[in-house]
């Protein structure tokens, strides 16, 4: 086992894939020469060669684009797109393309194609590199999004997205980078299967569910909240699509009480999902109504107010307050 | 003003202004980057390079009537648009969303960030000029790694189609961070790309703000002529940073970096204008030291603005919701609660 960022489980992951399967390349904007602009992919280009870590054009539409192809030519593609706002430059082929590779082609054709993406708010970045868009993404068919919450789950993620013969939009929280950090393990074939959330914290008063760094405020909640004896889960879903609603149901079940704390502005971002989702399967095993915690409806906002439009510890502990407010 | 017109080259009150622009320019960046450094600022991009691109176009334009849609380099080397825009990109720089509002009056777009997205803008704006009948141009900046962007492409084609009164100011700067423009493009030259659009493409040194302005200044007058736009490659070099993000030493080799500074374009252009004696050291201290008035001011105001806590919620339609209503007052509570 050794201490890593999520940066380097990532890099870690993508390097041992690579040395895996020959047929992995790895492409986006300054990807080779500089290491991605967060060292992603640091030291990639002098073990792999100019060949399979690919400096491209800017040009999202592009890199999208080429994935169908190459995958369709046998290659398993990994494109990072810079960040995920400027996936917006490459939706039609992400939606429209990458999505529905399989199906256009009547199973013709796999897609083993990871798209890696930063994205997330609280590093004060410029206009569009903030944008929780994943709850636009998910309603894609025939796209999965997974979304590591921490280094060892990054890693071990990543690992199982390139294997997928599926499309899999790999999201990392920018928040996360260099301030998440995990025991890994030097095992090779550390691989988590998509699809399955985690209880990273047990309680039964209320379940606080949450995504990507928002396991991170949720986890920082439930301390505070159990100073005061109250006794909160945290389900990490790691993966929107495929959703682990079992998982879901059982430990919203078991609390009665359910917070979703999630960066996307409100209005059918993917916390509505995850509310309907537990109504459909948990009704009457509920005590009072869902709560969500969500950015709000506004494009994500200019660097002075980032921090008032992030959930916060402060709102998600607010959240749970007030789902524990009803009486049962 | 006339000069515009003018072909035989700037007025000399022109060339002085187009240096105390470009020396405004490089003061104006360099503060902004350390105050970034200090914190006080957020992520720039500096102007470093570019500064006879942009004064040397913009002193071939007619602000009254023409329109800059800007990438995000440019914003210092636009004082002859007025200081309101350096005003107003500081307050963009502290993260105040006032920084992307420049008045009315003032044809200037708010800094993009999202490359090439404003190239179809200016065609737009450039035929919603010509539909209306009303005078002026539109100029489109953008760099040599935007240009791989399908919305250049989509825009350049439809501009010549309709001929409508566009300059494509392409900044080729050599670099988009790390890609060099060899992995950009296998074209000889940008401006070769023109051909396929069936228009124009001319490609100038982007360091010589007299050159800049010459081409530009037949660009324009093709395009309020109805003949409609032209694709100009400025040609110039990056002198340090992407950005305050960015590490050039892990890309750029140190020798070519200390070539470009060797034809830094400021002290370039303030020899030149020495040499024919248009300028001396006393007009260049006093060009520095109205600079740093400006800019000083700027950031003062910019760091002293007030700002709601729930500011965002405005602008985002002429009506809010009735969501965003309830939205904003539960922000107010939590934040009287010091729990936002
Ligand atoms: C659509 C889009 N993709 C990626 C980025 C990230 N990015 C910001 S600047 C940059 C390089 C731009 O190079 P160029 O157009 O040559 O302009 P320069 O910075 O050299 O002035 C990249 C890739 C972005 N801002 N927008
Ligand atoms: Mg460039």
């Amino acid at each position: 086992m050794t201490m890593r960022t999520m940066v380097e489980a990532i890099n870690l992951t993508l390097a041992r894939e690579m040395a895996r399967d020959d047929r992995v390349i790895v492409f986006g904007e300054d990807v080779g020469l500089n290491g991605g602009v967060f060292r992603a992919t640091d030291g990639l280009i002098d073990r792999f060669g100019r060949d399979r870590v690919v400096d491209t054009p800017l040009a999202e539409a592009l890199i999208l684009g080429t994935a169908v192809g190459l995958a369709a030519a046998g290659m398993v593609p990994v494109p990072e797109i810079q960040f995920l706002g400027f996936s917006y430059q490459g939706f039609h082929q992400l939606a429209g393309q990458i999505a529905r590779l399989r199906y256009r082609s009547n199973g013709r054709f796999d897609a083993p194609i990871t798209i890696r993406a930063p994205f997330g708010g609280g590093v004060r970045t410029p206009e569009l590199h903030s944008e929780a868009i994943e709850g636009q993404l998910a309603n894609i068919p025939g796209l999965k999004v997974v979304m590591p919450s921490g280094a060892r789950n990054a890693a071990g993620l990543l690992a199982a997205a390139i294997r997928d013969p599926d499309p899999v939009l790999f999201l990392e929280p920018l928040r996360g980078y260099r301030s998440l950090r995990d025991d890994l393990p030097d095992d090779t074939e550390f691989v988590e299967p998509l699809g399955r959330a985690e209880v990273v914290r047990d309680g039964d008063d209320v379940v606080i569910v949450a995504w990507s760094y928002q396991v991170e405020v949720a986890r920082r909640a439930a301390e505070e909240l159990a100073e005061d004896g109250i006794s909160v889960a945290v389900l990490d879903l790691r993966s929107l699509v495929p959703l682990d609603i079992d998982s879901l149901a059982s430990i919203v079940s078991r609390c009665g009480r359910v917070v979703v704390a999630e960066e996307a502005p409100q209005t059918a971002g993917f916390g509505g999902e995850v509310v309907a989702t537990i109504v459909e399967h948990c009704f009457y095993d509920l005590e009072a109504p869902p709560q969500r915690v969500s950015g709000y409806d506004v494009p994500f906002p200019m660097a002075q107010l980032e921090d008032r439009y992030v959930p916060s510890v402060g709102r998600v502990v607010a959240g749970c307050r007030r789902v524990l407010e009803v009486a049962p | 003003m006339t000069s515009a017109a003018d072909q035989r080259g700037p007025s000399d009150d022109d060339l002085r202004g187009m240096l105390r622009t470009m020396i405004a320019a490089r003061i104006y960046s360099t503060r902004c980057f350390n105050l970034q450094r200090q914190g006080r600022l957020g992520t720039m991009a500096p102007v470093d390079g570019n500064e006879a691109v942009v004064v040397g176009t913009t002193y071939a334009l007619q602000p009254e009537h023409d329109w800059i849609f800007p990438q995000y380099r440019e914003q210092y080397a636009l004082g002859r648009y007025g200081d309101e825009v350096i005003r107003r990109h500081a307050l963009y720089l502290a993260g105040h969303p006032e920084g992307s509002n420049y008045p009315a009056g003032l044809n200037v777009f708010p800094c993009q960030i999202s490359l090439a997205a404003q190239v179809p803008h200016a065609v737009g704006m450039a035929w919603g000029l010509m539909r209306q009948g009303l005078p002026g141009v539109a100029v489109a900046f953008f760099g040599d790694g935007a240009s791989s962007e399908g919305d250049f492409y989509e825009a350049a084609n439809f501009a010549a189609v309709i001929k409508a009164p566009v300059v494509f100011m392409l900044v080729n700067n050599g670099w988009a961070i790390s890609t060099p423009t060899s992995m950009q493009t296998a074209a000889a030259t940008f401006a070769d790309k023109a051909a396929a659009f069936g228009m124009p493409g001319v490609r100038v040194d982007g360091r010589d703000p007299i050159a800049v302005w010459e081409v530009v200044t037949a660009a324009r007058a093709r395009a309020v002529a109805g003949e409609g736009p032209t694709l100009v490659e400025a040609v110039t070099h990056r002198l340090g940073h992407h950005t305050t993000a960015d590490d050039p030493t892990r890309y750029i080799p140190v020798e070519q970096l200390a070539a470009a500074r060797a034809a830094d374009p400021v002290p370039g252009f303030a020899a030149q204008l020495h040499s024919v004696g248009l300028w001396d050291d006393e007009l260049q201290a006093e060009a520095e030291a109205a600079a740093n008035a400006v800019i000083d001011d700027a950031v003062d105001q910019a760091l002293a603005r007030p700002l709601a806590p729930d500011a965002f919620f405005d602008h985002v339609f002429a009506q809010p919701t009735p969501r965003m209503t309830q939205q904003r007052a539960l922000l107010l509570e939590l934040e009287a609660e010091g729990r936002s």
